[in-house]
């Protein structure tokens, strides 16, 4: 009788039939990594969104400045050429223009009724500074404002600009914790089901170990598994969660805030990263849960 | 090959073995005998790693046990046959894949022909691709052996191979291990069974280890 001679072999497909085949149980880590890939995408989407929202929100206010002018009635007038002189000669302003009456009447009619005597009341007058491509030295132009036009007070928005900016960021966050949450709770489910699995098969892997496996090999087993399981159910849930997100009425201007959740352009690329990224998760997960549990054995 | 020096071993009340200090040279054949609970299946794991000494020094091939990483005892075990008196199968794989399986978990194949050669040896050819659940004992035990060989071991330990056989197996399951010893295989057999040994002993230089008030003894001629 001759002893069997050693050869190399392509192992990956027999590593995975050492192991039992897994109970009705198995499709629960598919289950889960799947919803949890969808909530992510919405999750994601939140994120995103707010961001575009921050960003929308500063760069629009940014972009424009407003000039309160409030004087006596006989000064009125030659503070306002005051204003449009200093503006006209100040770098970084790429137009600007009085608020006429009528356009006055207009932005207070939601407020006092179309029947306005705007004339007759002490209303300020207001100027519309847009910024140029350099920005303009704001402090600067108070000051010389203060100089030129006592009466002009110039408002470049920063009031109104931080806390909305800020409330976007902050959301942002949230979004960015809640996906983290996401992929710790993730690894914790797939961390317990591995563990599970290990116990399940603890007679097994005491076989393996009685003819001379190495924990590598038998923690290969259960990771690709669980990491294939994960990526297949992470894969449909960032499609049924891209749908989901797809099919969102677009809401116009009236929709204000829920403008902007969803995707858009290249930002749908970003779910499709989740699935792959819920592999790794799985990966980890099972590859550390394994090592510990073999560990426990001889 | 396997060296033992003042070991002792204890499961917490008290020493089940002390004071062992035995080696077993290559080529050696061996029995184990005493009564039940007596430390028989302890000694076989002290000499496969499955349990580390608590005191003393157990070598295998001439590297002390405790020194060895789990990989190292992974490594160490491809070269220990281990036939154990429950078979420990996956029940969920063929025989000839079981058999098969010290390869396939160090990523190697074994040779279809050397495979078949190997079931014809014990005679379970015919039933290659049968789960080990159908098997009867002496099956088993036949199966549980081949796999121990197939990676060509220089040690075959086996625990009881012939404890739930009948005589007429429990002999074809002895002249397997007396041919693995004449192919130059140190043998160290773990048994109860006193008829056993005199028939090895009428076939091959067999030494008999006894366990007796915790020491492991060489008998002497009286069997």
């Amino acid at each position: 009788m001759k002893f069997p001679k050693a050869r190399p072999a392509s192992p990956a497909t027999r590593a995975l039939q050492v192991v039992p085949p897994s109970g009705p149980t198995a499709w629960l880590t598919t289950f889960t990594a799947g919803a949890m890939t969808f909530l992510c995408v919405f999750a994601l989407a939140l994120s995103l969104a707010s961001g575009r929202l921050a960003d929308r929100w500063s760069q629009a206010l940014a972009k424009t400045a407003t000039i309160r002018l409030s004087a006596p009635i006989e000064q009125v007038q030659v503070q306002t050429d005051a204003i449009l002189s200093v503006l006209a000669t100040t770098p970084g302003i790429a137009s600007f223009r009085a608020i006429d009456d009528a356009e006055t009447r207009l932005l207070l009619e939601p407020w006092f009724g179309p029947d306005l005597p705007v004339e007759a009341l002490p209303i300020p007058r207001l100027f519309e500074v847009v910024e140029g491509a350099d920005a303009y030295d704001s402090e600067g132009l108070r000051q010389r404002l203060a100089a030129e036009a006592p009466g002009a007070v110039l408002d470049d928005h920063t009031r109104w600009r931080r806390p909305l900016a800020e409330a976007a960021e902050r959301l942002r966050l949230l979004g960015a914790l809640s996906i983290a949450l996401i992929g710790a709770a993730m690894a914790a489910m797939i961390t317990l089901a591995a563990r599970a699995a290990l116990a399940t098969n603890a007679e097994a892997i005491r076989v393996l170990r009685l003819v001379g496996a190495k924990d590598s090999y038998i923690a290969r087993a259960f990771v690709r598994r669980f990491t294939l399981r994960t990526l297949a159910g992470a894969a449909v849930g960032a499609a049924a969660g891209m749908a989901g997100v797809a099919v969102l009425p677009a809401a116009d201007a009236a929709g204000g805030f829920l403008t902007g959740l969803g995707f858009s352009g290249s930002g749908w690329l970003w779910p499709l990263a989740l699935p792959p990224l819920a592999a790794v998760v799985a990966f980890l997960a099972t590859r550390r849960a394994a090592f510990q549990k073999l560990r426990e054995m001889t | 090959m396997i060296a033992f020096e003042n070991v002792a071993y204890s499961y917490g009340g008290g020493d089940l073995l002390a004071d062992v200090s035995l080696r077993l040279a290559p080529g050696s054949f061996h029995f184990l005998t005493g009564p039940s609970g007596s430390g028989k299946s302890t000694f076989l794991k002290l000499a496969y790693a499955e349990l580390l000494p608590t005191s003393g020094s157990v070598t295998l091939f001439d590297r002390d046990v405790k020194t060895l990483s789990r990989d190292d005892v992974a490594r160490t075990r491809r070269r220990i046959g281990i036939v154990h008196q429950d078979c420990k199968f996956l029940d969920h794989m063929s025989l000839a894949a079981n058999m098969a399986l010290p390869f396939t978990v160090s990523d190697r194949e074994s040779d279809p022909q050397d495979m078949d050669d190997l079931l014809g040896w014990v005679g379970l050819k015919h039933l290659a691709d049968a789960l080990p659940p159908q098997l009867s004992g002496g099956e088993r035990q036949r199966a549980a052996l081949a796999r121990a060989v197939i990676v060509d071991p220089d040690v075959i330990l086996a625990d009881e191979p012939t404890g739930n056989v009948d005589w007429e197996m429990s002999l074809r399951i002895l002249t397997l291990l007396v041919e693995l010893n004449k192919m130059g295989k140190t043998i160290l057999v773990a048994t109860h069974d006193l008829n056993l040994i005199r028939q090895a002993k009428a076939q091959i230089q067999a030494r008999v280890l006894r366990i007796a008030k915790h020491r492991v003894q060489l008998a002497g001629a009286d069997l």
